[in-house]
């Protein structure tokens, strides 16, 4: 019988949530790293039970840890991140150039393939690759070259690559979006970039449908369908056909089209789920009612999915990486929140329950649906 | 001998309870008690220094013999006291944060 593994990363530690493919009675383990900022952990698709996990804090800087055992025992790989030659600047908040320096890792993107290969997004905004299980890292460089690093600034939660999509049937092809920046697609395995942004349009910054310089929280994409792209943006939820090269807005109905979090259902690729948040200036869902919505249409028709969610009261925000599916059938949504809940659904979104109530607030949210 | 206490988080990362010794070759300064440290616990490279610039990390302290020694020279020698054992080297993380 299937299992699954939900990886949450919190930030006060790491916790494992394990279940059997009925999804109904869940183990946790935990916490892993107490004390440490786990922006994100997840596990390899080539080898399920190679696990990373980007431990972090202010105090001590960054550590990568691999698990080779499913998350029972962990060791500490490679933390090393230098910028290829002369960093050089990008833009401060205030406008001002302010060198390049590592900060910390956002996400951590293993190869669908190989075991070995994983990418890290990292702040200040930058894409590394190990081809050696994390120990050793090597910045793609391209990215930062291509000629607009210089005038990416940082958005309110630094200046973080935090997604990376992988295109299952082009190896060559990834996607990586940056706050804010915008998103970068390359053909070359990372060797060169280009922005595709056309299409977006953000009204705080001083062009707004400029190349480059959107705060894209986040972008989703079904690997059976690797050219649409479907992206929540600071505001706005948006959807390209064409791998990024254009960009149409989806928000439809939505009460708020402002929020985080994005994903696709595991069988339906024009299922998407989004978690509305109020606004910029108010990171907590309308009417303190936190509602799921979904699009079984794409995009534009959405309707709200509350049953088992808080419908009053609830001031807990959803961050970008803290959604994910499971691939069983019913698809299972899963999603953390900043008040310290991982809520889960088994039928695709209908019904929801908490998994556990009380964790530290939840960064990340990843699942593993296992044989 | 140089006795050297980490930090609660420190201490876990490298799998140690209480005090670490380390053998210093050369003059005890900063430089050679972290390099030192580096060598016998590599889990603990970039975590108290920058791995690139070699520079204390912001919220890192060192303190000995009563004294905060963070900004003294890291190729200053260390207090008598801390070169012969009596006293240890102590890497502090700065109480802040939630």
């Amino acid at each position: 019988m299937s299992r699954v593994r939900v990886l949450v990363g919190t930030r006060k530690g790491a916790f494992i949530l394990t279940s059997d493919g009925g999804r109904r009675s869940w183990e946790v383990a935990g916490p892993l790293f107490g004390g440490w900022e786990i922006y994100h952990l997840k596990g390899s698709p080539a080898d399920p039970d190679r696990l990373f996990a980007s431990q972090s804090t202010g105090w001590f800087g960054q550590l990568v840890q691999r698990s080779d055992d499913g998350g029972a025992t962990w060791e500490p790989v490679g933390n090393d991140f230098r910028y290829e030659g002369v960093p050089g600047t990008h833009q401060w908040y205030d406008g001002t150039p302010h060198p390049w320096e590592f900060a910390r890792v956002w996400h951590l993107e293993p190869s669908l393939t190989d075991p070995d290969t994983l990418y890290a997004g990292v702040e200040d905004a930058a894409l590394f690759q190990s081809v050696d299980g994390g120990v050793t890292w090597r910045e793609l460089a391209g990215l930062r070259g291509h000629g607009s690093g210089p005038s990416w600034q940082p958005g309110a939660g630094g200046m973080c690559l935090h997604t990376i999509v992988l295109d299952p049937t082009r190896p060559e092809r990834m996607y990586v979006a940056i706050s804010a920046a915008g998103v970068f697609r390359t053909d070359d395995a990372g060797t060169t970039w280009q922005p595709v942004n056309r299409g977006l349009r953000s009204e705080g910054i001083p062009d707004p449908d400029a190349e480059v310089g959107h705060c894209v929280h986040r972008i989703a994409m079904h690997p059976s369908r690797p050219d649409v792209l479907f992206m929540q943006k600071h505001w706005d939820v948006m959807r390209s056909d064409d791998g990024g090269g254009t960009w149409h807005e989806i928000s439809g109905n939505l009460p708020t089209d402002f929020g985080f979090a994005i994903d696709v259902h595991a069988h339906e690729p024009d299922t998407v789920y989004v978690v509305p948040i109020t606004s910029d200036a108010e990171h907590f869902p309308p009417d303190g009612r936190l509602r799921v919505y979904r699009s079984r249409t794409g995009g534009h028709d959405w309707e709200p999915l509350t049953e088992g969610l808080p419908q009053r009261h609830c001031y807990v925000n959803v961050l970008r990486d803290a959604m994910s599916v499971d691939s069983l059938d019913p698809c299972g949504v899963y999603f953390g929140t900043t008040g310290g809940q991982v809520y889960a659904s088994a039928d695709g979104g209908d019904r929801w329950e908490p998994l556990v109530h009380d964790l530290p607030a939840v960064l990340s949210v990843e699942v593993q649906t296992l044989p | 001998m140089i006795r050297v206490v980490l930090p609660a988080h420190l201490r876990t990362l490298a799998n140690v309870a209480g005090e670490v010794v380390v053998d210093v070759e050369g003059p005890a300064t900063q430089q050679a008690v972290l390099d030192a440290l580096e060598r016998r616990y590599p889990v603990l490279r970039g975590t108290i220094r920058d791995a690139a610039t070699q520079r204390r990390r912001a919220f890192v302290r060192f303190f000995a013999c009563e004294e905060d020694l963070s900004h003294e020279p890291s190729d200053a020698p260390l207090p008598d006291e801390v070169r012969t054992g009596k006293e240890p080297f102590v890497v502090v993380g700065a109480m802040a944060g939630g």
